[in-house]
């Protein structure tokens, strides 16, 4: 069939607009008018600001207003109206409120200037005194004034210890304790955060911001600045990268709508690349890890305890701790998650958020104990395999990942693998390979989807839904067109707009089985609509006919078992006298068939590296990963994701770190030059492979979400064939030379 | 940015002028290095005179038998030049180390050696740093100085020069050619960068409204031995945490002589001439070139990042020797 | 101090009214309207705002406007032909699926046009140089290499 779309490597209906330059971000659109604000951010991490001299900057002609805390008006009294739909347990940073600094880099004032140049310049001639107080921002040195990992939040599973894990770990025959950290990451998507607010002449506002979530702006803005949702449009039709950095709304959408409300006029707020550095990261954290076991490799006795950072005024929760139960047959098993208040900003989701870190360090220690075990690694995993979540006892919706570990081994060519250390040379390179296991949820939420046919033989399908690169309009056209028989070209997905229907946050990889599934659907009603139009003509071979006993393809609706019985879309519309079919729906998750099982993605992770052990160097060399992630939609965008997410392995396993300056509680690596991602000569090989199994519990589309599953293990899998290289274990990332060169060189 | 004047000069006598009658002046070429620096508010001169107009881009060669690079050349230009290749490897392999292709067909070979350090801090105006605002302390020596200085610091600044060509160039020993107000003279290249002691705000010893015309390279060129070699964070697009020039003149299986600097880790490229004359005469072992490397690295100070910085230097070292002498292992 | 500057982009001359030391981005983005060339960092850090001079790629975050003026200016919107047949790296971007979010692209693109220019076959490690201070967060790089591949081959 010519409209049969879903699982094959299809073109990204966007990608024309794109190489071409039409896609348009939000910092692009424009109107006569539009004022340029510019943040002003502070240079100390706690404290209160004295005074603001803004008197040089407002005489310079051309610039319109600084808004400071002494000249914002009182806003949204209530703490609860800043939070947003992703917030975590706490009481949101309100900008511009008072004179408290509470992390560094904190915005403290905005310039509003006709031009970007203009509100550059002032912002240079605006002197801010502050009060210094004494800041805390180093986790190590407050690890004993912690707090419970503890708190509600959407996606977060507070840790859950089973059976007796210090009797199980004192009687185990071979054990490993390890410790294990990593540097603070920002997302630094190649788009800056930007908020462009148009003042419409009736006083509502037309928002283009950056975010994963229009739904979410929207509400944000309506609550913070006691504005109707009718007056407020928020629209992202295109987001230049994100990986979390969007989920929350951030402080330049409060900035540009509080100037375009008190001056009546459009503002655009752009962030600066150092500015990308002083709101959400990924929080460090200190993990430490036992492993229990038999001489013959059965696992005994896992504790998993990880502290992380928080901001003084939320408490940010990822799931760092909990995988062990979902991947090892253990019954023993102790979780412990706490968090230290610094003066930092909240940490914010980023890609595979807790799952990144929390299985680098599982997955290493993993490692530690078959080498103590004198197992291999791989062996050591599938002996401990388990078909069911220890901590509830619950089985897998599916689960391929013995299936993953056989393919993956084959296409790297593990069997061939020495297990000694140091035993691949090759002049000053040792060769090293190495493995891991990923995890990572398979999550559906509910999600509304509305479409649209016409006469012309033309689909709009919509949902309030985000494209931040991984593919959703794609997506959306494939799953329409094959649903109704229609050819790509006649399908229009729309996103990115609060006039559609309700989604969530684009994130956690929920996307594609959410609304995905409410698209299948919502085009399933048209089709029996359209059935039911075709049975109501004269004749109609179709009349009392069910979804069941028809094809939808190629523009026509056939009879399932004669397709020379058929009529055309146009032919049933025209007969009709129909002009348009309008439906919408309404997906909700089928909580109680879900809920008897747990719902994930897994990899299997294969690593090559070369180190020089002289000069530390680390080259990643080749990556196999095999994906467990259900149905793929579209081989190519699903493709790209998973080698997004290796890339994103790679990067944080070799270069990601941004440090901060204790003595001032500062990001002091704050731009591209200097925070180093991957870039193009850092690339390896890299070889993707899908064992897919539909998962009709996750979703009827059978897909589950891969926006993260890439990513998760690989660093581990890196970290492990830099041991295997050079013999070293190197507990702390990112594995930087100076952390690689080995005592035993030159 | 900060706003400023701009004038275009179309020969070095009008652009010796222009600056000597500009307040806070600056020359402007490619651009690469100080419009990165007005746009963090780093430096903010009140007027730039460009000279790219000035007929400085020739490569040629010298009497007697070096080349002359012309201050305008680009550094890919330089770099891909059939002489300088042939004649200078050295040098079109620590171009080619350095930047990305595209900053290079910008960058010029004399803005090359007046780019400013990466010191975190110099790059943040929110911190203190001796170098931007002089008397203000410095922030990187109790701080993250992962990527500072091990030799020639001072208490006052302990950044490093970014430079890659430079290495290389002070390992040719080039001169630099300037002219100014009182006219043209010539710095040995050695000479042209300076440790930062207590003005570590001056990077260089050009004088005020002195300007870069031309890099003339020596006849010797140590085409058959010599290496350079890279160390940094990621494989491409960072500067160099340590890295090093060698240039060996090898007769009958003895060395004459030997040019050893290492980049990344002063305030200017290092050279240490007492242990480079260790090698004179000497066979290219591992032995002799390990207590070479020794003597150079016995100098060294770190601070609480860059510790590895002295043993990395000590390996580099010895790696580089080897690899130019072509000594196996 | 506003000037009247005249530049020739994509064939066509333009004549816009801006202070000289106006970065050349800010200009083709604000003045001339073209998105192609986008702002990732301003301080020719992350190859976002390339555009062609005289062929060449460069990112046009940090030329003065005054300075562009002596060049042949291309950007993305000058690739396809008038007829909106795209140009043969643009074609090979979209069959390779080499966009994700597609903000770097134009960087991508136009360093890749560039390259070409200069390299028409390209070995893969030629292209990593040729493109190797393009920053790319989505994590594209293996497709686009076969893209720049595919089309060497067009």
């Amino acid at each position: 069939m010519a409209t049969s779309f879903i699982g094959k490597p299809k073109n990204r209906v966007d990608g024309r607009d794109k190489v071409t330059g039409a896609a348009k971000y939000t910092a692009e659109f424009h109107r006569p008018g539009l004022l340029h604000g510019v943040v002003i951010s502070g240079t100390i991490a706690k404290g209160r600001i004295k005074n603001i001299d803004t008197a040089t900057a407002l005489e310079i002609k051309g610039v319109i207003e600084v808004f400071t805390h002494n000249n914002t008006p009182g806003l949204a009294w209530l703490d609860l109206s800043y939070k947003d739909m992703d917030a975590p347990p706490g009481d949101p940073f309100r900008p511009l409120h008072n004179d408290k600094i509470q992390f560094n880099m904190q915005p403290v004032a905005l310039v509003v200037a006709d031009s970007l140049e203009l509100a550059q310049y002032a912002a240079t001639l605006v002197k801010v005194d502050y009060e210094v107080e004494k800041h805390r921002t180093e986790l190590a040195d407050h690890l004993a004034d912690s707090i419970e990992g503890k708190g509600l939040r959407a996606g977060f599973t507070p840790p859950q210890s089973i059976g007796n894990f210090k009797e199980a770990y004192a009687d185990a025959e071979v054990k490993i304790e390890a410790e294990y950290s990593h540097g603070a990451e920002h997302h630094n998507p190649m788009e800056m955060h930007a908020s462009t607010v148009f003042y419409e002449e009736d006083g509502s506002l037309t928002v283009y911001d950056k975010t994963q979530g229009v739904l979410n702006s929207q509400h944000y803005i309506s609550m913070v600045f006691g504005l109707s949702k009718k007056k407020v449009r928020v629209l992202s039709p295109f987001v230049g990268g994100a990986f979390g950095s969007a989920l929350r709304p951030q402080y330049q959408l409060f900035m540009a709508t509080l100037a375009a409300l008190q001056l009546k006029r459009s503002v655009k707020v752009e962030l600066t690349r150092p500015q990308m550095f002083s709101f959400g990261h990924r929080p460090i954290t200190i993990q430490n890890l036992k492993l229990g076991a038999t001489t013959k490799g059965k696992i005994e006795a896992i504790s998993h305890q990880a502290y992380s950072e928080t901001s003084t005024f939320e408490k940010y929760v990822e799931n760092i701790v909990n995988w062990s139960a979902k991947l090892y047959d253990c019954g023993n098993i102790e979780q412990i998650y706490k968090l230290v208040r610094l003066d930092v900003y909240t940490p914010l989701d980023m890609r595979a958020p807790g799952g990144a870190t929390g299985m680098y360090a599982l997955e290493a220690a993993m490692d530690e104990l078959a080498y103590k075990l004198k197992m291999d690694p791989l062996e050591l995993r599938l002996k401990n395999y388990t078909e069911e979540d220890m901590s509830d006892g619950k089985p897998f919706s599916t689960k391929t990942l013995r299936e993953c570990f056989k393919q993956g081994a084959e296409r790297f060519g593990w069997e061939k693998r020495n297990p000694e250390p140091r035993s691949m040379k090759d002049g000053n390179h040792f060769t090293g390979w190495g493995m891991a296991t990923g995890v990572w949820d398979a999550m559906q939420v509910p999600a509304r989807a509305k479409a649209e046919f016409s006469a012309d033989g033309t689909l709009r399908v919509g949902s309030a839904t985000a494209d931040i690169g991984t593919g959703t309009y794609t997506i959306m056209t494939q799953i329409a067109a094959e649903t109704l028989g229609l050819p790509l070209e006649k399908v229009t997905a729309e996103l990115g707009d609060s006039d559609l229907p309700f989604a969530f946050i684009e994130g956690g990889s929920s996307t594609a089985a959410s609304v995905g599934s409410a698209v299948q659907k919502v085009c399933r009603k048209i089709a029996k609509k359209l059935l039911k139009e075709a049975g109501k003509i004269k004749d109609s071979p179709f009349k009392g006919a069910g979804l069941e006993d028809v094809v939808f393809s190629d523009e026509k609706i056939s009879d399932k078992n004669d397709p020379s019985v058929n009529m055309t879309f146009s032919e049933i519309m025209k007969s009709r006298d129909l002009e348009k079919i309008q439906k919408k729906y309404m997906l909700l998750p089928n909580m109680m068939n879900q809920r008897k099982y747990n719902r994930n993605t897994h990899s299997a992770v294969f690593a090559e590296v070369k180190v020089d052990e002289d000069l530390g160097t680390i080259k990643v060399t080749r990556i196999v990963s095999a994906i467990d992630g259900g149905r793929i939609l579209n081989l190519k965008t699903a493709h790209s994701q998973i080698l997004g997410g290796v890339v994103w392995g790679i990067s944080m396993a070799l270069h990601e770190d941004s440090f901060m300056d204790h003595n001032f509680g500062r990001f002091i690596n704050h731009d591209l030059s200097k925070y180093h991602v991957s870039v193009n000569a850092d690339m390896p090989d890299v070889d993707i492979l899908f064992v897919e199994e539909p998962d009709h519990v996750v979703s009827s589309l059978g897909a589950k979400g891969i926006g993260e599953i890439g990513m998760v293990g690989v660093a581990a899998a890196i970290s492990n064939a830099v041991y295997h290289a050079t013999g070293k274990r190197i507990r702390s990332l990112p594995l930087t030379l100076d952390k690689a060169m080995t005592e035993t060189a030159i | 940015m900060r706003p400023f004047s701009f004038t275009k000069a179309g020969d070095k006598a009008t652009a010796i002028k222009v600056i000597s009658e500009a307040e806070e002046g600056k020359f402007i070429a490619g651009g690469t290095n100080l419009l990165d620096l007005m746009k963090f508010d780093i430096m903010h001169p009140a007027h730039l005179v460009d000279i790219t107009g000035v007929a400085l881009k020739n490569i040629e060669a010298l009497e007697g038998g070096g080349l002359r690079l012309g201050a305008l050349a680009s550094n890919a230009d330089t770099a891909y030049h059939t002489e300088v290749e042939k004649r200078y490897p050295l040098l079109s392999q620590a171009i080619l180390a350095g930047a990305s292709p595209q900053l290079r067909n910008k960058a010029t070979d004399g803005g090359n050696l007046l780019q400013r350090t990466r010191c975190y801090y110099f790059y943040d105006p929110a911190t203190p740093c001796n170098k931007r605002e002089p008397g203000t302390g410095c922030s990187a020596i109790n701080g993250y100085n992962r990527w500072h200085a091990i030799f020639g610091a001072s208490e006052e600044c302990i950044a490093t020069h970014p430079s890659d060509m430079c290495v290389a160039l002070a390992a040719l020993e080039a001169k630099v050619q300037v002219t100014g107000p009182d006219g043209d003279r010539i710095i040995p290249f050695e000479d042209f960068h300076r440790l930062p002691g207590n003005t570590p705000e001056k990077d260089s010893n050009l004088y005020e409204n002195e300007m870069i015309t031309a890099i003339d390279l020596p006849p010797k060129g140590f085409s058959e031995n010599f290496t350079y070699i890279k160390n940094r964070d990621r494989a491409s697009y960072s500067f160099a945490l340590v890295s090093v020039a060698v240039g060996l003149d090898i007769k009958e299986g003895k060395i004459m002589e030997a040019r050893i600097v290492l980049g990344g880790v002063a305030h200017k490229p290092w050279r240490n001439k007492e242990a480079e004359a260790l090698l004179e005469n000497m066979k290219s072992t591992k032995k002799n070139f390990e207590n070479v490397a020794d003597a150079i690295v016995s100098e060294a100070k770190a601070y609480e990042y860059n510790q590895f910085k002295i043993e990395l230097a000590r390996r580099s070292i010895i790696r580089a020797l080897m690899q130019a002498a072509k000594t196996e292992e | 101090m506003k000037t009247l500057i005249t530049l020739r982009v994509n064939g066509k001359e333009h004549e816009v009214n801006v202070d000289p030391q106006t970065p050349l981005l800010y200009v083709l983005r604000n003045n001339l309207g073209l998105k192609g060339p986008k702002f990732g960092c301003g301080l020719s850090q992350c190859g976002a705002c390339m555009v062609l001079f005289d062929g060449k790629a460069n990112p046009s975050c940090l030329i003065a406007v005054e300075r562009a003026a002596e060049m042949e200016i291309t950007t993305l919107e000058g690739l396809a032909d008038e007829n909106g047949n795209l140009h043969k790296v643009q074609q090979a971007f979209v069959e390779e699926q080499a966009a994700q979010c597609g903000y770097c692209l134009n960087g991508l693109v136009m360093a890749s046009v560039g390259l070409l220019n200069e390299k028409p076959n390209p070995s893969d490690k030629e292209i990593q140089a040729g493109l190797y201070r393009n920053i790319c967060r989505c994590g594209v790089h293996a497709r686009v290499i076969r893209a720049v591949k595919k089309a060497s081959a067009l």
